[in-house]
């Protein structure tokens, strides 16, 4: 993504000096001018912050204590040895693959669907409103809604029972068997629409001569999806499920509103756990250690998705 | 012939037919019953065999909600933090996007590349020294400590979409008012920011609805009952009296309204925001 084009405004026909600076330095300066209230946010809001934690995450109790001693590499240590933080690294990755290869999946069912000449235009641009609503749902709503629906007593029990695919109450959220997997198919359901829209206005920005030459080579439909469609949509694919997956990693609102972690620590990823620490526990140095983490696995993530966007 | 048509027209036809209703139903069936729980007394919704339709519509949920001043009192929070978010976010992306689109200066590639990697933070990372810097600033527990700390997510991607759609107006517009001798302030202000409205009203949604949904920040950096916002209100619901389905249901209807209404009203808008994030602008 690019910001501008480099175009210098109102090249100086006649050197002016007026006040203090030169013409010259004031144009270096007014666009610098521009973008302090925005840079100054990001320091304070960015740059200290991770100053901070870093710093925090090398101290014997942060926060809590006036003057924490320099510990080092502790905290790190503790964190990593840590059963429980492994455990959250391993649903955290479970969580975060499946929901972007589903979302990938089904994202894309949609948009071919909506896309297809086959279907009424008013069904499709009817169905395309309809197919976004998931998506804009909070976190907290969308975690009440399926504990709603996924409750021992719910709907879904009482429909899957009568149809005799299970002959007793699941406890969807609370038992250690089902709590990451219906987790994580809340999350899929929830996170779909970026890329069907994103796919979609990527399908209709497809040149309409590529599919036309293959059918001139003889390609049939398959073929064509295979060898037009797909390398087409490769770029934008690319750059959601990279982003997607960042944000995945991150998850935290609906975690913690339907199973908070439990039962046990079953559905404990790096977010409730760093949180737990944080704020349940007040061991803010160790709850930095694996902050910490969080950012060099984000940062390291992000590295690539803007290498793939200034390739693009 | 007629055979061959039915294969290959008719039937893949009528299986994308198929594939989107079942995708009608994944996507929607969970929204309506959240809808029509909203409408049922709280007996009725664990009823069997289970009923979308409520066998006698009730808004007794959503009368204890307006009867509730605590509960109130979550929505006005919501509305003045997302609303105090949207201005200010706004005002300082079109600054910052003035910058970005219409100058060229030192630094603005590592700025960019900078605000776009900042949309990708961990909020769990900032959380602990945000904790640490409201409890500093005295801001605990007050609509600054978030309002403040809301800035961080909105103003990359407003400024991103700000950026994008200043890129669109041609700079012959503003440069009129250069070589008349206007200021570029007055350039950005009586010429650039009349023009940009479209894309200001997208910022301004998309950034409203960020705030509105906002979970994590708005659960540590709040503490009493009064500064709490919408989401926290749900989950405070749900911990208070975790039976009362029927008013949590009403809760997250009317906690979702805003969203709704701007994305029927304003779809193209909605959609603008939805992907600046993720596609090239």
């Amino acid at each position: 993504m690019t910001l501008a084009q480099e175009h210098p405004i109102g090249r100086p026909t006649k050197i002016r000096k007026r006040g203090l600076l030169s013409y010259q330095t004031k144009m270096r300066l007014l666009p610098l001018a521009y973008v302090t209230p925005a840079t100054s946010r990001f320091a304070l809001l960015v740059l200290y912050p991770m100053v901070a934690v870093l710093r925090y995450s090398l101290l014997d109790r942060a926060i809590t204590k006036k003057d924490a001693a320099f510990v080092g590499l502790e905290n790190y240590q503790t964190t990593f040895s840590d059963p429980v933080f492994w455990q959250a690294a391993g649903h955290t990755l479970y969580f975060t693959v499946m929901s972007v290869i589903f979302h990938l999946l089904i994202g894309l069912a949609f948009a071919l669907m909506l896309n297809s000449e086959r279907i009424n235009p008013t069904i499709r641009s009817v169905l395309r409103v309809l197919y976004i609503l998931p998506w804009l749902f909070t976190a907290v709503i969308i975690a009440i809604i399926w504990r709603l629906l996924l409750d021992p007593e719910g709907v879904i029990n009482g429909v899957l029972m009568s149809l005799h695919i299970v002959d007793f109450k699941v406890e969807w959220f609370s038992s250690p068997r089902t709590a990451l997997h219906a987790l994580t198919f809340v999350n899929i359901w929830a996170g779909y629409p970026l890329y069907m829209v994103s796919l979609l206005a990527g399908l209709q920005g497809i040149p309409r001569d590529l599919y036309d030459a293959a059918s001139i080579d003889g390609a049939h439909a398959f073929q064509k999806f295979r060898h037009v469609t797909i390398p087409q949509l490769t770029p934008i694919m690319i750059s959601i499920a990279l982003l997607d997956f960042i944000w995945t990693m991150q998850v935290f609102a609906l975690v913690w509103m339907t199973t908070g972690g439990g039962p046990i620590y079953i559905t404990e990823t790096l977010s409730t756990y760093t949180y737990k620490l944080a704020f349940s526990r007040y061991q803010f140095s160790l709850a930095s250690a694996s902050a910490v983490c969080i950012l060099i696995l984000s940062m390291s993530m992000t590295y690539f998705y803007i290498k793939h966007q200034k390739a693009r | 012939m007629a055979k061959r048509s039915l294969g290959r027209t008719v039937l893949p036809t009528a299986l994308t037919y198929v594939g989107l209703a079942i995708g009608l139903v994944f996507a929607v069936f969970p929204i309506l019953w959240m809808f029509f729980a909203s409408l049922k007394s709280n007996t009725e919704i664990f009823a069997l065999p289970p009923q979308l339709l409520p066998k006698r519509f009730t808004i007794v949920a959503y009368l204890s909600i307006f009867n509730d001043p605590t509960k109130i009192r979550f929505f006005f929070n919501s509305y003045l933090v997302a609303g105090t978010v949207a201005i200010l976010t706004v005002f300082i992306a079109i600054l910052a996007a003035y910058a970005f689109s219409r100058f060229s200066f030192r630094l603005k590639n590592a700025l960019n590349v900078f605000i776009i990697s900042t949309q990708t933070v961990p909020p769990i990372t900032l959380l602990i020294p945000y904790f640490g810097m409201v409890v500093a600033f005295r801001i605990f527990d007050t609509y600054f400590a978030l309002i403040l700390t809301y800035l961080v997510f909105t103003l990359p991607y407003a400024i991103l979409l700000m950026t994008g759609y200043l890129n669109t107006l041609p700079r012959e517009l503003d440069e009129a008012v250069l070589v008349d001798g206007g200021t570029s302030w007055s350039a950005l202000w009586r010429v650039i920011v009349p023009l940009s409205v479209p894309g200001i009203v997208a910022t301004a949604v998309y950034t409203f609805l960020l705030a509105w949904n906002e979970f994590l920040f708005a659960l540590t950096l709040t503490k009493s009952i009064d500064m709490r916002t919408v989401p926290i209100g749900i989950e405070l619901l749900m911990g208070q009296h975790a039976f009362e389905w029927n008013e949590m249901m009403a809760m997250s209807v009317l906690g979702s309204l805003p969203l709704l209404l701007i994305y029927l009203f304003a779809q193209r808008y909605f959609l603008a925001g939805m992907t600046a994030g993720s596609v090239k602008a």
